[in-house]
Protein backbone atom coordinates (compact mmCIF):
# COMPACT_ATOMS: atom_id res chain seq x y z
CA UNK A 1 0.00 0.00 0.00
CA UNK A 2 2.77 2.81 1.15
CA UNK A 3 4.59 4.27 -1.13
CA UNK A 4 8.63 4.24 0.34
CA UNK A 5 11.25 6.66 0.12
CA UNK A 6 11.65 6.95 -3.24
CA UNK A 7 8.78 4.74 -4.77
CA UNK A 8 7.14 7.28 -6.39
CA UNK A 9 10.18 8.31 -8.67
CA UNK A 10 10.56 4.94 -9.35
CA UNK A 11 7.37 4.65 -10.38
CA UNK A 12 7.35 8.06 -12.52
CA UNK A 13 11.17 6.83 -13.58
CA UNK A 14 10.20 3.87 -14.87
CA UNK A 15 7.54 4.97 -17.40
CA UNK A 16 9.62 7.96 -19.03
CA UNK A 17 10.72 5.71 -21.68
CA UNK A 18 7.30 5.14 -22.85
CA UNK A 19 6.75 8.95 -22.17
CA UNK A 20 9.32 9.88 -24.91
CA UNK A 21 8.25 6.98 -27.28
CA UNK A 22 4.67 8.51 -27.25
CA UNK A 23 5.98 12.19 -27.37
CA UNK A 24 8.36 11.71 -30.15
CA UNK A 25 5.09 9.83 -32.50
CA UNK A 26 3.12 12.61 -31.29
CA UNK A 27 5.24 15.63 -31.89
CA UNK A 28 7.73 14.27 -34.87
CA UNK A 29 10.63 16.28 -33.25
CA UNK A 30 12.90 15.14 -30.98
CA UNK A 31 13.80 18.05 -29.10
CA UNK A 32 10.18 19.43 -28.40
CA UNK A 33 9.30 15.52 -27.74
CA UNK A 34 11.69 16.21 -24.79
CA UNK A 35 11.27 18.81 -23.69
CA UNK A 36 7.05 17.82 -23.13
CA UNK A 37 8.58 15.04 -21.19
CA UNK A 38 10.31 17.18 -19.30
CA UNK A 39 7.47 19.28 -18.65
CA UNK A 40 5.18 16.93 -18.06
CA UNK A 41 7.62 15.07 -15.46
CA UNK A 42 8.08 18.29 -13.11
CA UNK A 43 4.09 18.86 -13.62
CA UNK A 44 3.62 15.14 -12.06
CA UNK A 45 5.86 16.23 -9.19
CA UNK A 46 4.20 19.54 -8.60
CA UNK A 47 0.61 17.84 -8.13
CA UNK A 48 1.63 14.26 -7.00
CA UNK A 49 -0.42 15.04 -4.25
CA UNK A 50 -3.42 15.08 -6.39
CA UNK A 51 -2.54 11.29 -7.59
CA UNK A 52 -4.79 8.79 -6.36
CA UNK A 53 -2.77 5.71 -6.37
CA UNK A 54 -3.40 2.95 -9.08
CA UNK A 55 -1.54 3.05 -12.66
CA UNK A 56 0.91 5.71 -13.06
CA UNK A 57 1.27 5.36 -16.50
CA UNK A 58 -2.40 6.92 -17.78
CA UNK A 59 -2.06 9.42 -15.02
CA UNK A 60 1.17 10.42 -16.73
CA UNK A 61 -0.28 10.52 -20.09
CA UNK A 62 -2.92 12.73 -19.32
CA UNK A 63 -1.04 14.89 -17.89
CA UNK A 64 1.46 14.92 -21.13
CA UNK A 65 -1.57 15.45 -23.05
CA UNK A 66 -2.97 18.31 -21.45
CA UNK A 67 0.13 19.76 -22.10
CA UNK A 68 0.66 18.93 -25.45
CA UNK A 69 -2.75 20.51 -25.97
CA UNK A 70 -2.05 24.02 -24.38
CA UNK A 71 1.42 23.92 -26.16
CA UNK A 72 -0.16 23.33 -29.08
CA UNK A 73 -2.68 26.11 -28.93
CA UNK A 74 0.05 28.51 -27.89
CA UNK A 75 1.83 27.19 -31.88
CA UNK A 76 -1.52 27.45 -33.52
CA UNK A 77 -0.22 30.06 -35.45
CA UNK A 78 3.11 28.47 -36.88
CA UNK A 79 2.81 26.18 -39.76
CA UNK A 80 1.01 23.49 -39.59
CA UNK A 81 2.45 20.23 -40.93
CA UNK A 82 3.08 20.51 -44.84
CA UNK A 83 1.84 17.84 -46.72
CA UNK A 84 5.46 16.39 -47.41
CA UNK A 85 4.93 13.74 -50.38
CA UNK A 86 8.91 13.53 -51.62
CA UNK A 87 8.27 12.59 -55.28
CA UNK A 88 12.09 11.96 -55.99
CA UNK A 89 13.83 9.68 -53.06
CA UNK A 90 11.68 6.32 -53.76
CA UNK A 91 13.55 5.98 -57.07
CA UNK A 92 16.89 5.32 -55.41
CA UNK A 93 15.65 2.83 -52.52
CA UNK A 94 16.54 -1.35 -53.24
CA UNK A 95 13.19 -2.84 -55.27
CA UNK A 96 12.56 -5.15 -52.02
CA UNK A 97 11.45 -2.25 -49.81
CA UNK A 98 8.60 -1.36 -51.74
CA UNK A 99 6.85 -4.55 -51.31
CA UNK A 100 6.60 -4.07 -47.91
CA UNK A 101 5.30 -1.14 -45.46
CA UNK A 102 7.36 1.42 -45.97
CA UNK A 103 8.61 3.18 -42.46
CA UNK A 104 9.41 6.31 -44.24
CA UNK A 105 5.81 6.82 -45.72
CA UNK A 106 4.59 5.57 -42.48
CA UNK A 107 5.96 8.44 -40.60
CA UNK A 108 4.85 10.72 -43.53
CA UNK A 109 1.52 9.98 -43.53
CA UNK A 110 1.67 9.90 -39.26
CA UNK A 111 2.54 13.55 -39.44
CA UNK A 112 -0.75 14.66 -42.06
CA UNK A 113 -3.30 13.24 -39.63
CA UNK A 114 -5.66 15.31 -37.66
CA UNK A 115 -3.62 15.65 -34.78
CA UNK A 116 -6.35 14.46 -32.37
CA UNK A 117 -6.57 11.61 -34.83
CA UNK A 118 -2.77 10.80 -34.66
CA UNK A 119 -3.33 10.98 -30.52
CA UNK A 120 -5.84 7.87 -30.97
CA UNK A 121 -4.15 5.72 -33.11
CA UNK A 122 -0.39 6.13 -30.94
CA UNK A 123 -2.21 5.52 -27.51
CA UNK A 124 -3.99 2.65 -28.90
CA UNK A 125 -1.71 1.18 -31.56
CA UNK A 126 1.60 1.69 -30.12
CA UNK A 127 1.16 2.18 -26.64
CA UNK A 128 -1.47 -0.09 -26.22
CA UNK A 129 -3.38 1.15 -24.27
CA UNK A 130 -6.85 0.31 -24.01
CA UNK A 131 -9.81 1.66 -25.42
CA UNK A 132 -11.04 3.16 -22.55
CA UNK A 133 -7.77 4.27 -21.10
CA UNK A 134 -7.63 6.32 -24.34
CA UNK A 135 -10.61 7.87 -23.51
CA UNK A 136 -9.78 8.78 -20.13
CA UNK A 137 -6.28 10.33 -21.19
CA UNK A 138 -7.55 12.51 -23.96
CA UNK A 139 -11.23 13.32 -22.20
CA UNK A 140 -13.52 12.20 -24.92
CA UNK A 141 -16.19 9.61 -25.13
CA UNK A 142 -15.16 6.10 -25.81
CA UNK A 143 -17.65 6.22 -29.18
CA UNK A 144 -15.00 8.90 -30.07
CA UNK A 145 -12.10 6.78 -29.79
CA UNK A 146 -13.18 4.20 -31.90
CA UNK A 147 -14.15 7.04 -34.91
CA UNK A 148 -11.20 8.07 -34.82
CA UNK A 149 -9.66 5.08 -34.14
CA UNK A 150 -11.46 4.18 -37.67
CA UNK A 151 -10.44 7.18 -39.52
CA UNK A 152 -7.36 7.68 -38.39
CA UNK A 153 -6.25 3.73 -39.62
CA UNK A 154 -8.34 4.06 -43.18
CA UNK A 155 -6.48 7.75 -43.80
CA UNK A 156 -2.64 5.92 -43.06
CA UNK A 157 -3.65 3.09 -44.74
CA UNK A 158 -4.95 5.26 -48.37
CA UNK A 159 -1.86 7.24 -47.95
CA UNK A 160 0.15 4.56 -48.22
CA UNK A 161 -1.66 2.96 -51.01
CA UNK A 162 -1.31 6.09 -53.21
CA UNK A 163 2.40 5.93 -52.35
CA UNK A 164 2.61 2.54 -53.37
CA UNK A 165 0.82 3.03 -56.58
CA UNK A 166 2.70 5.79 -57.12
CA UNK A 167 5.54 4.53 -57.22
CA UNK A 168 4.94 1.25 -58.55
CA UNK A 169 4.16 3.72 -61.35
CA UNK A 170 7.16 5.57 -62.03
CA UNK A 171 8.53 1.95 -61.55
CA UNK A 172 7.16 0.99 -65.04
CA UNK B 1 -24.55 -19.71 -44.31
CA UNK B 2 -24.55 -20.31 -40.95
CA UNK B 3 -22.40 -17.92 -38.94
CA UNK B 4 -24.12 -14.84 -39.98
CA UNK B 5 -21.09 -12.79 -41.36
CA UNK B 6 -22.79 -9.32 -41.13
CA UNK B 7 -23.47 -9.04 -37.83
CA UNK B 8 -19.35 -7.90 -37.19
CA UNK B 9 -19.27 -4.38 -36.84
CA UNK B 10 -16.36 -1.97 -37.52
CA UNK B 11 -15.72 -1.53 -33.70
CA UNK B 12 -15.57 -5.23 -33.57
CA UNK B 13 -13.34 -5.36 -36.09
CA UNK B 14 -10.69 -3.25 -34.63
CA UNK B 15 -10.63 -4.82 -31.69
CA UNK B 16 -9.99 -7.78 -32.88
CA UNK B 17 -6.19 -6.13 -34.45
CA UNK B 18 -5.91 -4.30 -31.49
CA UNK B 19 -5.90 -7.98 -29.56
CA UNK B 20 -9.11 -6.94 -27.64
CA UNK B 21 -12.21 -8.64 -28.43
CA UNK B 22 -13.88 -10.89 -26.43
CA UNK B 23 -13.18 -14.45 -27.03
CA UNK B 24 -16.80 -15.84 -27.62
CA UNK B 25 -16.68 -13.37 -30.81
CA UNK B 26 -13.72 -14.49 -32.08
CA UNK B 27 -15.30 -17.34 -34.55
CA UNK B 28 -18.05 -14.72 -35.80
CA UNK B 29 -15.08 -12.10 -36.79
CA UNK B 30 -12.84 -14.84 -38.53
CA UNK B 31 -15.89 -15.96 -39.98
CA UNK B 32 -16.34 -12.53 -41.43
CA UNK B 33 -13.26 -12.07 -42.39
CA UNK B 34 -13.50 -15.14 -44.51
CA UNK B 35 -16.37 -14.30 -46.30
CA UNK B 36 -15.24 -10.92 -47.21
CA UNK B 37 -11.51 -10.82 -48.43
CA UNK B 38 -11.57 -6.80 -49.28
CA UNK B 39 -11.94 -6.39 -45.12
CA UNK B 40 -9.68 -9.46 -44.10
CA UNK B 41 -6.97 -7.22 -46.39
CA UNK B 42 -8.04 -4.22 -44.73
CA UNK B 43 -7.74 -5.53 -41.34
CA UNK B 44 -3.89 -7.08 -42.66
CA UNK B 45 -3.20 -3.68 -44.02
CA UNK B 46 -4.12 -1.62 -40.09
CA UNK B 47 -2.11 -5.10 -38.66
CA UNK B 48 1.01 -3.31 -40.71
CA UNK B 49 0.48 -0.17 -39.68
CA UNK B 50 0.21 -1.49 -35.88
CA UNK B 51 3.71 -3.26 -36.31
CA UNK B 52 5.10 -0.01 -38.66
CA UNK B 53 4.84 1.91 -35.41
CA UNK B 54 6.66 -0.22 -33.50
CA UNK B 55 9.49 -0.77 -36.06
CA UNK B 56 9.34 3.11 -36.43
CA UNK B 57 9.64 4.33 -32.41
CA UNK B 58 10.61 1.18 -30.37
CA UNK B 59 13.84 1.87 -30.45
CA UNK B 60 13.46 5.04 -28.67
CA UNK B 61 12.83 2.48 -25.13
CA UNK B 62 16.13 1.76 -25.62
CA UNK B 63 17.65 5.21 -25.87
CA UNK B 64 19.71 6.31 -23.29
CA UNK B 65 17.95 9.32 -21.66
CA UNK B 66 19.20 12.74 -22.24
CA UNK B 67 20.11 14.22 -18.82
CA UNK B 68 17.55 16.03 -18.09
CA UNK B 69 15.52 13.52 -18.14
CA UNK B 70 17.27 11.51 -15.71
CA UNK B 71 16.97 11.50 -11.61
CA UNK B 72 20.48 10.66 -10.85
CA UNK B 73 22.61 12.58 -13.21
CA UNK B 74 20.61 15.83 -11.88
CA UNK B 75 23.61 17.65 -9.60
CA UNK B 76 22.82 17.45 -6.00
CA UNK B 77 20.51 20.63 -5.89
CA UNK B 78 18.70 20.20 -8.38
CA UNK B 79 18.02 16.20 -7.43
CA UNK B 80 17.16 16.79 -3.99
CA UNK B 81 13.60 17.99 -4.28
CA UNK B 82 12.56 15.30 -6.22
CA UNK B 83 14.06 13.07 -3.44
CA UNK B 84 12.42 15.20 -0.93
CA UNK B 85 8.70 14.92 -3.00
CA UNK B 86 9.40 11.39 -2.83
CA UNK B 87 9.64 11.31 0.68
CA UNK B 88 6.96 13.22 1.71
CA UNK B 89 4.66 11.27 -0.59
CA UNK B 90 5.45 8.49 1.45
CA UNK B 91 5.00 10.16 4.29
CA UNK B 92 1.53 11.25 3.25
CA UNK B 93 0.36 7.83 2.71
CA UNK B 94 1.53 6.85 6.10
CA UNK B 95 -0.37 9.89 6.86
CA UNK B 96 -3.29 8.53 5.27
CA UNK B 97 -3.68 5.22 7.16
CA UNK B 98 -2.94 7.10 10.55
CA UNK B 99 -5.80 9.66 9.45
CA UNK B 100 -8.12 6.14 9.13
CA UNK B 101 -6.89 4.48 12.21
CA UNK B 102 -7.90 7.55 14.47
CA UNK B 103 -10.76 8.40 12.49
CA UNK B 104 -13.04 6.92 14.67
CA UNK B 105 -11.64 8.76 18.28
CA UNK B 106 -11.16 12.12 16.17
CA UNK B 107 -13.20 12.34 13.15
CA UNK B 108 -12.09 13.36 9.76
CA UNK B 109 -9.99 16.53 11.37
CA UNK B 110 -6.96 14.90 12.43
CA UNK B 111 -7.00 13.63 8.73
CA UNK B 112 -8.00 17.00 6.81
CA UNK B 113 -5.33 18.95 8.73
CA UNK B 114 -3.01 16.37 8.06
CA UNK B 115 -2.78 16.74 4.46
CA UNK B 116 -2.76 20.79 5.21
CA UNK B 117 0.78 20.43 5.94
CA UNK B 118 1.33 17.27 3.73
CA UNK B 119 0.15 19.56 0.80
CA UNK B 120 2.51 22.80 2.26
CA UNK B 121 5.69 20.46 2.19
CA UNK B 122 5.31 18.90 -0.93
CA UNK B 123 4.60 22.54 -2.37
CA UNK B 124 7.60 23.90 -0.19
CA UNK B 125 10.38 21.32 -1.58
CA UNK B 126 9.00 21.84 -5.30
CA UNK B 127 9.36 25.75 -5.61
CA UNK B 128 11.98 26.30 -3.01
CA UNK B 129 14.93 25.23 -4.96
CA UNK B 130 13.66 27.13 -7.82
CA UNK B 131 16.15 29.20 -9.00
CA UNK B 132 14.79 31.16 -11.86
CA UNK B 133 10.79 31.08 -10.93
CA UNK B 134 10.37 30.75 -7.13
CA UNK B 135 7.39 32.68 -7.33
CA UNK B 136 4.53 33.39 -10.17
CA UNK B 137 3.99 36.83 -8.72
CA UNK B 138 6.99 38.88 -7.20
CA UNK B 139 7.00 40.50 -4.02
CA UNK B 140 7.56 43.94 -6.39
CA UNK B 141 3.62 43.18 -7.26
CA UNK B 142 2.59 42.48 -3.68
CA UNK B 143 -0.64 44.93 -3.81
CA UNK B 144 -1.64 42.77 -7.18
CA UNK B 145 -0.33 39.47 -5.43
CA UNK B 146 -2.95 40.41 -2.76
CA UNK B 147 -6.24 41.36 -4.91
CA UNK B 148 -5.46 38.07 -7.39
CA UNK B 149 -5.83 35.53 -4.72
CA UNK B 150 -8.17 37.39 -2.80
CA UNK B 151 -10.31 36.62 -5.50
CA UNK B 152 -9.21 33.22 -6.66
CA UNK B 153 -9.02 31.74 -2.85
CA UNK B 154 -12.75 33.57 -2.29
CA UNK B 155 -11.64 35.34 0.89
CA UNK B 156 -9.57 38.22 2.14
CA UNK B 157 -5.42 37.38 1.75
CA UNK B 158 -3.18 38.97 4.15
CA UNK B 159 0.21 38.59 3.48
CA UNK B 160 2.60 38.69 6.47
CA UNK B 161 5.65 40.84 7.19
CA UNK B 162 8.51 38.91 8.52
CA UNK B 163 10.98 41.66 8.29
CA UNK B 164 11.43 41.22 12.37
CA UNK B 165 12.24 37.87 11.78
CA UNK B 166 14.50 38.61 9.27
CA UNK B 167 12.75 36.86 6.19
CA UNK B 168 11.56 39.04 3.13
CA UNK B 169 8.93 38.43 0.92
CA UNK B 170 10.07 37.24 -2.43
CA UNK B 171 6.39 36.74 -3.88
CA UNK B 172 3.60 34.27 -4.23
CA UNK B 173 1.78 31.47 -6.12
CA UNK B 174 -1.67 29.76 -7.12
CA UNK B 175 -1.32 25.87 -6.52
CA UNK B 176 -4.36 23.61 -6.91
CA UNK B 177 -5.44 21.16 -3.46
CA UNK B 178 -7.57 19.09 -3.12
CA UNK B 179 -10.35 21.67 -1.51
CA UNK B 180 -9.81 24.16 -4.56
CA UNK B 181 -7.17 27.09 -4.64
CA UNK B 182 -4.28 26.86 -2.25
CA UNK B 183 -1.75 30.08 -1.85
CA UNK B 184 2.12 29.67 -1.26
CA UNK B 185 3.95 33.07 -0.17
CA UNK B 186 7.88 32.29 0.06
CA UNK B 187 10.25 34.36 2.31
CA UNK B 188 13.69 34.41 2.02
CA UNK B 189 16.51 35.43 4.61
CA UNK B 190 20.25 37.32 4.21
CA UNK B 191 21.47 34.07 3.92
CA UNK B 192 18.89 32.86 1.06
CA UNK B 193 17.59 30.48 3.28
CA UNK B 194 13.73 30.17 2.59
CA UNK B 195 9.94 29.54 4.25
CA UNK B 196 7.06 29.08 2.81
CA UNK B 197 3.32 30.17 4.01
CA UNK B 198 0.92 28.02 2.57
CA UNK B 199 -3.02 28.80 2.69
CA UNK B 200 -5.83 26.94 1.58
CA UNK B 201 -9.85 27.13 2.42
CA UNK B 202 -10.81 25.05 5.74
CA UNK B 203 -13.35 23.44 3.69
CA UNK B 204 -14.58 21.69 7.47
CA UNK B 205 -15.40 24.83 8.83
CA UNK B 206 -14.07 23.12 11.89
CA UNK B 207 -12.97 25.58 14.32
CA UNK B 208 -9.77 27.40 14.98
CA UNK B 209 -7.02 24.62 16.39
CA UNK B 210 -3.77 25.47 18.19
CA UNK B 211 -0.09 25.20 16.42
CA UNK B 212 0.64 21.61 15.33
CA UNK B 213 3.68 20.61 14.35
CA UNK B 214 5.11 18.40 11.62
CA UNK B 215 8.41 17.05 10.26
CA UNK B 216 9.23 14.94 7.20
CA UNK B 217 13.06 14.25 6.93
CA UNK B 218 14.86 17.77 7.43
CA UNK B 219 11.72 19.57 6.35
CA UNK B 220 9.65 21.40 9.56
CA UNK B 221 6.01 22.59 9.74
CA UNK B 222 3.70 24.52 11.95
CA UNK B 223 0.12 24.16 11.31
CA UNK B 224 -3.00 25.68 12.24
CA UNK B 225 -6.62 26.61 11.17
CA UNK B 226 -7.69 30.40 11.58
CA UNK B 227 -11.48 31.06 10.93
CA UNK B 228 -11.80 30.32 7.05
CA UNK B 229 -8.09 29.53 6.16
CA UNK B 230 -5.98 26.59 7.13
CA UNK B 231 -2.31 27.82 7.30
CA UNK B 232 1.08 26.12 7.45
CA UNK B 233 4.62 27.64 7.46
CA UNK B 234 7.56 25.15 6.08
CA UNK B 235 11.00 25.34 6.44
CA UNK B 236 14.38 23.60 6.61
CA UNK B 237 15.43 25.57 9.82
CA UNK B 238 15.34 24.00 13.35
CA UNK B 239 11.61 24.16 15.18
CA UNK B 240 12.31 26.69 17.58
CA UNK B 241 13.20 29.61 14.46
CA UNK B 242 9.50 28.26 12.56
CA UNK B 243 7.89 28.55 15.93
CA UNK B 244 8.85 31.79 16.39
CA UNK B 245 7.71 33.03 12.95
CA UNK B 246 4.97 31.36 13.04
CA UNK B 247 3.78 33.08 15.75
CA UNK B 248 4.89 36.31 13.72
CA UNK B 249 2.81 35.32 11.22
CA UNK B 250 -0.43 34.48 13.69
CA UNK B 251 0.38 37.71 15.50
CA UNK B 252 0.93 39.88 11.69
CA UNK B 253 -2.83 38.34 10.80
CA UNK B 254 -4.56 38.33 13.95
CA UNK B 255 -2.89 40.25 17.19
CA UNK B 256 -1.55 37.82 20.47
CA UNK B 257 -1.01 34.10 19.37
CA UNK B 258 -3.57 31.39 20.07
Amino acid sequence: MSQTTGGLAELIAQQIPRLRRYARALTGDRERADDLVQDSLERAWSRIHLWRGGDMRPWLFTIMHNLFANHARRHSREPAWVPLIDEDTPMDRPAEHETALDLRDLQTALKQLPEEQRAVLLLVCLEQLSYEETAHILGIPIGTVMSRLSRGREQLRSFLQGNQERRLRRVK
Amino acid sequence: MSHEPDTVDEAELHAYIDGRLDPARHPAVLAYLRAHPDEAQRCADYQAINQGLHDLFDAILDEPLPARLTFHSRSQREWRPWLRVAAIGGWLTLGGVLGWTIHGYTGNRALADATLVQQAMIAHAVYVPEVRHPVEVAASQEQHLTTWLTKRMGTDIHIPNLGDDGYELLGGRLLPAESGPAAQFMYQDAHGRRLTLFLRRNAQHSGDTAFRFAQAGDIRGFYWVDRDLGYALIGDVDKETLARVAHTVYRDLNGPGP
